[in-house]
Formats: structure tokens, sequence, C-alpha cells
């Protein structure tokens, strides 16, 4: 693993025991111990993550806002200083090229995105920027924290001395050298904290001693899949499109002169309707569906794009691209014997 | 780091084996491999009576992560499985050499297990991995 990408945190897991593992050319950790306890510890009370390699870049100058409207599906002139928008970057055929986040801060953008799609990003990124007068800067000086769980806020408004439970729901502030946000990817009430190296070290340690269980990737994928929130390069990648991806919300179609990359594509496919969508999907005997499982529904075949055992509901959970319309009992084919499973809503957790 | 208790014998494929007194073999998977796979959530075991051959796929182990196959060490016939491991499998994180044992296989008269490891060669093994 000697050429990964080591987040300023990587010796602090390393020291705590955890399983390092490479992940889009980073050295993270899959877990501390017990995925279950992790994951258990998010949903119960509250969770530490390190997410510093996702990558963060801010775009400033004059023509940011417009740069950002031409990219973007979602419209950032709607967006307001101290919010933060979820959105998707799309390739001219209306593939997703990536899912990110903006936060407007003052005036700048502070774009958040896969840290697998960075290499392409990057030189679509500057591809587009033509003639525009914007300013990309990368902040891999920055590390990235989430807390998440029910308890996530109380615990860092004690940690950061700040009161935060104002903070609504995708709101965006600047705290000293930080920016806090309240996003996630978990489900759960929560923070995301963008901040230099060397106070995320004293943060994170701060988390540990208040009783906040340091969590890996793999409980963040279990959290995110029982949220229904979608994994990039799992659930959607450029060879799959919004209207099939339970996208379709973050498409801005006004004002319809906007002409975002991707949008003339788009439309026709909204006008002859989507072949396929993503549903939710149950299990309803043991056994685990795993990307790629096999889904026969009475109106043609589909397969499982993420799936796992969900810890919360103690049965195996997933998403499946499957033929527009399928709804009701299903099989999932797993090893060769079909196994009865069920569509339903991707909010797992609030069925 | 890993756990390998000297009395038993290993299968290249982290299946663990003690030989009972009645001539069966009690089967499990190693401590390594139970690391590897992370949080147990499901197994599949075999039937009573059902017949193996050594290296056939015997049981599945589903962990939160992946699903792995536990293969029969021996060619024999299953006497007797871990019941318990169907409501708690978690039992093979927590003691994988005691109370999380998948299956007991009655060996074929024929049966050689000059294929099977000691501690010091799975050891040696897992240690290159």
């Amino acid at each position: 693993m000697g050429n990964l990408k080591k987040t300023a945190l990587t010796g602090a897991h390393s020291e705590a025991g955890a399983k390092l593992v490479p992940f889009a050319g980073w050295k993270m950790p899959l877990h501390y111990g017990s995925q279950l306890g992790e994951h258990r510890a998010v949903r119960d009370s509250a969770g530490i993550f390190d997410v510093s390699h996702m990558t963060q870049v801010d775009i400033t100058g004059t023509d940011a806002e417009r740069f950002l409207r031409l990219l973007l599906v979602g419209d950032v002139a709607k967006l307001e200083a101290g919010r933060a928008l979820y959105s998707l970057a799309l390739t001219d055929k209306a593939g997703i090229l990536d899912d990110l986040m903006v936060y407007r801060v003052e005036d700048c953008f502070r774009v958040v995105f896969n840290a697998a799609t960075r290499d392409k990003l990057v030189l679509w990124l500057d591809s587009r920027k033509a003639e525009l007068v914007v300013a990309l800067r990368f902040r891999d000086d920055l590390a990235m924290l989430a807390i998440q769980g029910p308890n996530a806020v109380s615990l860092a408004e004690q940690v950061l001395n700040k009161r935060l439970s104002r903070l609504g729901k995708f709101a965006v502030v600047k705290h000293a050298e930080m920016l806090i946000a309240r996003t996630g990817y978990t489900g759960e009430d929560g923070l995301e904290i963008m901040l230099p190296g060397e106070p995320a070290r004293a943060l994170w340690k701060r988390f540990n001693d208040m009783g906040v269980q340091s969590c890996g990737l793999a409980a963040r994928d279990t959290l995110r899949l029982e949220a229904g929130l979608n994994l990039y390069g799992q659930d959607m990648d450029e060879s799959t499109h919004p209207l099939e991806s339970r996208l379709g919300w973050t498409i801005a179609w006004n004002p319809q002169d906007r002409d975002f990359i991707g949008r003339r594509k788009l439309q026709q496919i909204a006008t002859a309707g989507s072949k396929r969508e993503l549903k939710g999907i149950r299990l309803m005997e043991k056994g685990v569906m795993r990307p790629g499982t096999r889904i026969e529904t009475e109106w043609g075949a589909g397969e499982i794009t993420s799936g796992s055992f969900s810890p919360s509901l103690g049965y195996s959970i997933g998403f499946a691209r499957v033929p527009t319309g399928a709804t009701g009992d299903v099989q999932a084919i797993i090893r060769g014997f079909p196994r009865k499973a069920r569509i339903v809503s991707p909010r797992f957790l609030s069925t | 780091m890993t756990d390998v208790p000297d009395n038993l014998s290993y299968t290249e494929t982290h299946e663990w084996l003690r030989e009972e007194p009645d001539g069966s073999y009690t089967v499990g998977i190693t401590d390594y491999a139970q690391d590897a796979l992370g949080d147990v959530v499901h197994v599949e075991l075999p039937e009573l009576e059902a017949e193996f051959v050594a290296g056939e796929e015997a049981c599945v182990v589903e962990s939160v992560k992946a699903a792995s196959e536990l293969y029969a060490p021996v060619t024999g016939t299953i006497s007797e499985f871990n019941e318990q491991l169907e409501s708690r499998p978690e039992l093979v994180n927590e003691d994988p050499y005691g109370a999380g044992w998948f299956f007991r296989i009655i060996p074929d008269q024929s049966v050689s297990t000059n294929d099977l490891l000691d501690a010091q060669s799975y050891e040696e093994m897992v240690e290159d991995e």
C-alpha cells in the first residue's frame, strides 16, 4: 500500500487498530474492529468518519456561478450563501459524470466530489472553463470529518464550543478555519466539517474522548444504503442517466433557457420516458443480495446495484435497476437459487 | 496476531479441523478467515447426511461485506451441524474455534488427510498473504 495517499488522520487510524484498505488511491479505514458496532453507534448515538479522501475544490471568480450553472443539473443561482446543494455533473449524453455537494460560502463555491472521479473531473472542469473568468483551487490542504448520529450535533456543540442547533439542514457556516455543514451520508442528523489537518487531528481526538465511535468506510456504506442514498460507481455512472437512478429530483428544469451540459439529451429521455428505474428491494428470505444479483420481475429482469445486509433491519436490502413499472413481489437469484424479494421504498428505515 | 491453535489441522482455504474420538472431524473457519470476512450475518449450513467430496462447497458464509464459501476439507458425510449459527452467526467471529464451529463430518474410509496443514504450516501460509 506504499503508493497510496494518506489523510491527516491515517496515523491515528493505524494506532486505533483500524483495518486500512486501498480505496480510490487512498489508504482508508474499512473498520476499527466491528462494522456492525460502528453502524449501530451512528444509528443510536454518534460516530465520526474520516472522509478526507473526498476532493474539495474552491471555485471563485466573477463567472463562478455561470460556470456551475453550465456544469450542474441543479441551479446554483437559486442557492443562497450559507446553503448546500446535492447535484450531478453529466456528460453531453446525460450519463452521470459524478455526484457532488456544492457549499456556497460568501463569494466562493466549495465543491466536494468523489475521490475515484478526481482525475477525470479535473480534466473535465478545465476543458469546460473556456473563456470564463473562474479560478479553481484544489484544497488538498484540507481534511474532512463527518460526525453523524442523533447525538452528533449536541456533542459537536460541546467540542467546538459553538451553538449549532440553529444551523438548519443543508446549511453551512464558516467558523475560524473550518466550514461546518449540516450534511451527511448516513440518513442521520449530523455535520460535515472541512478543516486543515492539524485541527482535524485534534478534533478527532476530542470526539473520541467524548465517546464518539470512530467509523470506517464499511459502516458508511451500510448506513447510506439503509438511508436510500446512491453510491457513485455502483448505483450510477457514465452509462446511466439521472432518470433511471432515482435522481430526477436534482434536475432544475427551470429556467428553461439554462442550457446545462446534458440537458438536451435528458429532455429527450424525459419525453420518451425512461425504460428502467432504480428501486428499493428487500429480501424476504435469508441470504444477502450483492451488486450484480439478478432480479426477476413480471416486467423483465434487472440487477442489484448496491446490496448488503442491513444491520438495522436484520435482512438484506438493496437498490435494483429494473424495467419501469416493476413492483410488488420479485425474485432475487442468489447463487443460482430464486429467493423471494419485494420492491419497497428505498428509504428502508422509514417503512 | 492471528490465533492458530496447535492441536488443529488446517486447509489452504482457511478451514480448521479437529479429529474427534469417534473418528469424525469438527470443522470451522480460522481466526484469520473470520477477521478477513468481517461481521458474519448469515451462515448456510449443510443438511444432515449430506455427502461431500473434499474441496466441494459445503457452506456459505455471508458477512456484511461479502459472501464466502466453506469447503469440505475431507470427503465424507455430515453427521451434525451447529444449529446455533442460524440464530447467532456472530459466534463465528466471537469464537471461531469454539462455539463458532460449523459441522461434523464422518470421513470416508479411503480418505487421506495428507493434504491438511499443521498449525505451523498454516501460520506460515497466512503470514505470507
